[in-house]
């Protein structure tokens, strides 16, 4: 199991034209505060709570791991200092393992390697830093993938990368073994198994879905169903799931708190961390994904956060000032860079729900995907300002 | 001389340039020393001002006597000689609403026959207005018809001399006033359905048009463009139609504060509802050409319409996010700060009766460029004046003047010069003339 914790640093939503040139504080610091407390009171500390209790019950048995932003961690050093206390409290069990990511949950492999990987070595920092750990687990922002991602990422020495178990890349194929990305020979690849994780992430709460109510000894009783027929089984999630996506009344709680007791109710079914795969189990085959996929909308592909011209006019925007930004040598002009480089900006732009007022209107502090585009556009154009101007003086 | 005036909006209670001109007229009759009586569908509670004398419709009596005992809807549809316009097709909804409308007045009355002497003009209407522009903008405007034929009849408390309606929402009650009184109709038109729709025009608000342009004496137009518009598309008599320009509020000319520019480029400004009739796309399409031969200038759509999404996009689509920028609607200081940070206006208006915007501009020695589909392009001849749809030339008059600082004084000296001889109070003297002559 894998958990996801994310928290992008949103824009100000009145960041205006008058602004550019003027005004270079851009965060909405009042939005950002109140939700990473919201969902520290309701999932963070209630969630951590109840994984550190498993495995102090199953004494090392229940394992599980975390893949945290480097921006949500920036975060909770500043609103939710207890957050980060009670992930430090984990590591210290030696059963949670943390993955490695992109620092700002950004979609720089698609635009630009080498702030990829300069992003992805910050990330590996503050791991370091914060919980003591040099991971060897990787995976992209929103489980974006393709060869070239796993080739470069075996290039950084990782062991194990995570992908999304899309069908256009399984086929007839089982997420439920270990894999080898085509054209790699020692990193292995791990895929989620989406229906199973999404039963849990979307459908738990659905009363219109013919398995409703889900419950933990039912659950358990799907995995089990798959011994003979697979390895391991991929749980991937946000961490939200557990009491912000998922109200607490949901019972999602205590669908996590009795799920390692029904499920070890099997000898031979357990918990283990993406690293201890990679360390134990070979690939059954090589898998070939040519084109990028991701974990996100039924699509699976990257049309979330690239492909209408909003989108990808912000995207070049960003990307083309890269130099220059990098070049001011000013660490505060560069970390306000990066962090427009989160892919949450773009996925506030997508059109592709904007018609219909979906769910995905939930994650979306913006009334419409143009409004997102502006506020984008605008501190970016005071950002890109500033920098030229302070290379002036 | 005395003067009855209907219109739709009026300062503070304003949503467009309508209220601004309705505002200035007045005040510029009253020095010319005729007396205004303003009638709008409601003040909302407030006191508007205190000149002119600003009535609510919704304050005003019905004249019931006027209004014979009905009680069912076919005895209303016999009464109803009302409007002729009203029994074609495209009119039946609004046809039935009148008839509840007349029923709800015929109640009203034999309710209150009972008790005649409380409320001869004593009561209130029993008629609700918005003022707005909403869903039931088509029955608001025609009960407003209802509030002119009390307004004019035998009973009313109101004299007046002359009948001065403006624009389609006040031309039902501007006849029925004339009808009633037999006094003669003035109707201003500040701006017609194809200004507003271009060709997909609404036939109600058409007929409605004609209908107060045919029962008109005299006709009103803020330009010579309208004045050929109202010739060629309503097939008006040109004798019958005289043109007054607007003219600028000189009361709102502020002090240009020198604003801190925070941006050192150039700065080109659209400023108007992002809307078909407004032409932003040239507008847009003209900054692009503009931005592959020069670099230091940035361009600025003000406004919000139906439109906007359209043009963020397409905007997008041409990668000048980095020179492009959009406010939004902006208001009050706003607004200012704007045109003072700007050095080019550009109106591209695909139809534009008049035009306040670029009188606005040269208030902040802005120069401008306007299409000539404008009625202001008719008094400002010193303007830089091109056809909408020519987004090369525009383009072209936009890298001149934004590289010409001598170019850009000499268009604002020149447009402040013609700007001294347009004044409201000539306006109004104007008006005074047309009153006289009916």
């Amino acid at each position: 199991m894998y958990f996801q914790v994310h928290q992008p640093f949103r824009l100000r939503k009145d960041y205006s034209f008058f602004d550019i040139g003027a005004d270079h504080f851009y965060e909405d610091d009042k939005a950002n505060r109140e939700i990473c407390n919201r969902v520290a009171r309701k999932c963070y500390i209630p969630a951590n709570n109840l994984m550190l209790e498993l495995i102090d019950r199953y004494r090392g048995k229940f394992r599980i791991a975390y893949s945290i932003t480097g921006i949500a961690l920036e975060q909770f050093e500043k609103y939710n200092p207890d957050v980060i206390e009670s992930f430090e409290k984990l590591a210290a069990t030696g059963c949670v393992e943390f993955i490695n990511e992109t620092y700002y949950h950004s979609l720089s492999f698609i635009y630009s390697k080498p702030e990829f990987r300069r992003q992805v070595l910050k990330h590996r920092a503050k791991i370091k830093s914060l919980f003591n750990q040099t991971p060897r687990t990787f995976r992209n922002t929103e489980l974006i993938y393709n060869n070239e991602l796993a080739g470069f990422i075996e290039g950084m020495n990782f062991r194990t990368i995570l992908a999304e178990g899309a069908d256009q890349i399984l086929g007839w194929r089982s997420p439920n073994f270990v894999y080898q990305p085509a054209g790699c020979y020692k990193i292995r690849l791990l895929l989620k198994n989406y229906k199973l994780s999404d039963d849990v992430a979307f459908r738990l709460s659905n009363r219109n879905w013919s398995e409703y109510p889900l419950t933990a000894e039912k659950y358990a009783s799907w995995i089990h169903s798959i011994a003979g027929n697979g390895e391991i089984v991929n749980l991937f999630m946000d961490y939200e799931t557990l009491g912000e996506h998922q109200w607490q009344d949901t019972g999602i709680f205590d669908f996590f708190r009795f799920f390692p007791e029904h499920l070890m109710k099997r000898p031979d079914f357990g918990f283990i961390t993406p690293q201890e795969v990679g360390r134990q189990y070979d690939p059954v085959s090589k898998i070939d994904v040519p084109y990028f996929v991701s974990w996100a909308d039924v699509e699976r592909d990257l049309t979330a956060w690239i492909g209408n011209p909003m989108q990808n006019s912000a995207m070049e925007m960003v990307y083309a000032v890269e130099k220059e930004v990098l070049k001011s040598k000013n660490a505060g002009f560069i970390d306000m860079w990066r962090k427009m480089t989160t892919s949450d900006h773009f996925y506030y732009m997508c059109t592709k729900w904007f018609s219909d007022g979906d769910v995905h209107k939930y994650f979306n502090p913006f009334e419409t995907p143009f409004d997102a585009y502006l506020v984008y556009t605008n501190v970016l154009n005071d950002l890109k300002h500033t920098v030229r101007n302070g290379k002036e003086e | 001389m005395k003067v009855l005036m209907f219109g739709w909006e009026f300062p503070p209670l304003i949503s467009g340039g309508l209220g601004t001109a309705c505002y200035g007229i007045t005040r510029g009759l009253l020095k010319n020393n005729v007396d205004v009586t303003f009638i709008i569908p409601t003040r909302k509670g407030k006191k508007i001002a205190d000149l002119p004398r600003v009535i609510g419709a919704d304050e005003i009596p019905l004249a019931l006597e006027e209004i014979p005992l009905m009680r069912s809807t076919d005895e209303v549809k016999k009464h109803l000689r009302f409007l002729p316009f009203l029994s074609t097709a495209p009119f039946s909804p609004y046809c039935t609403a009148m008839d509840e409308t007349y029923l709800r007045i015929s109640a009203m009355y034999s309710m209150k026959r009972l008790r005649k002497k409380d409320f001869e003009f004593t009561s209130g209407s029993v008629l609700d207005f918005t003022g707005d522009y909403g869903k039931n903008l088509m029955q608001e405007v025609l009960n407003y018809g209802l509030i002119g034929d009390s307004i004019g009849s035998r009973g009313s408390r109101e004299k007046f001399d002359v009948i001065h309606a403006h624009d389609w929402l006040t031309f039902v009650a501007g006849v029925r006033a004339k009808i009633a009184s037999k006094k003669p109709l003035i109707v201003h038109v500040h701006a017609t359905e194809f200004d507003r729709s271009g060709e997909n025009i609404n036939r109600n608000v058409y007929d409605i048009e004609k209908y107060g342009m045919d029962n008109a004496d005299r006709i009103i137009a803020v330009s010579h463009y309208t004045k050929n518009l109202i010739v060629r598309r309503y097939n008006i008599d040109p004798a019958k139609i005289e043109v007054v320009h607007n003219a600028v509020d000189r009361e709102r000319q502020f002090e240009r504060y020198r604003i801190k520019k925070n941006l050192k480029e150039k700065m080109v400004l659209y400023l108007g509802r992002v809307t078909m009739q407004k032409g932003p796309e040239y507008f847009l399409e003209a900054a692009a050409l503009v931005l592959k031969k020069v670099k230091n200038v940035r361009f600025v759509m003000a406004g919000s319409g139906d439109m906007l999404p359209r043009m963020i996009t397409r905007m997008a689509e041409l990668k000048i996010a980095d020179r492009f920028h959009f406010t939004g609607f902006l208001r009050g200081m706003a607004v200012e700060k704007i045109y003072a940070m700007s050095d080019l206006y550009v109106m591209t208006s695909v139809s534009e009766p008049f035009g306040l915007t670029p009188f606005e501009a040269l208030l902040y020695d802005v120069p401008i460029i306007i299409s000539k589909q404008s009625g202001v392009s008719e008094v400002l001849k010193n303007a830089v004046t091109i056809n909408f749809w020519d987004v090369k030339k525009l383009a072209g008059a936009m890298v001149s003047i934004i590289q010409n600082d001598r170019l850009a004084r000499n268009i604002v000296d020149r447009c402040k010069e013609e700007m001294k001889d347009i004044g409201w109070q000539n306006a109004a003297n104007k008006i005074k003339q047309i009153y006289e002559a009916v």
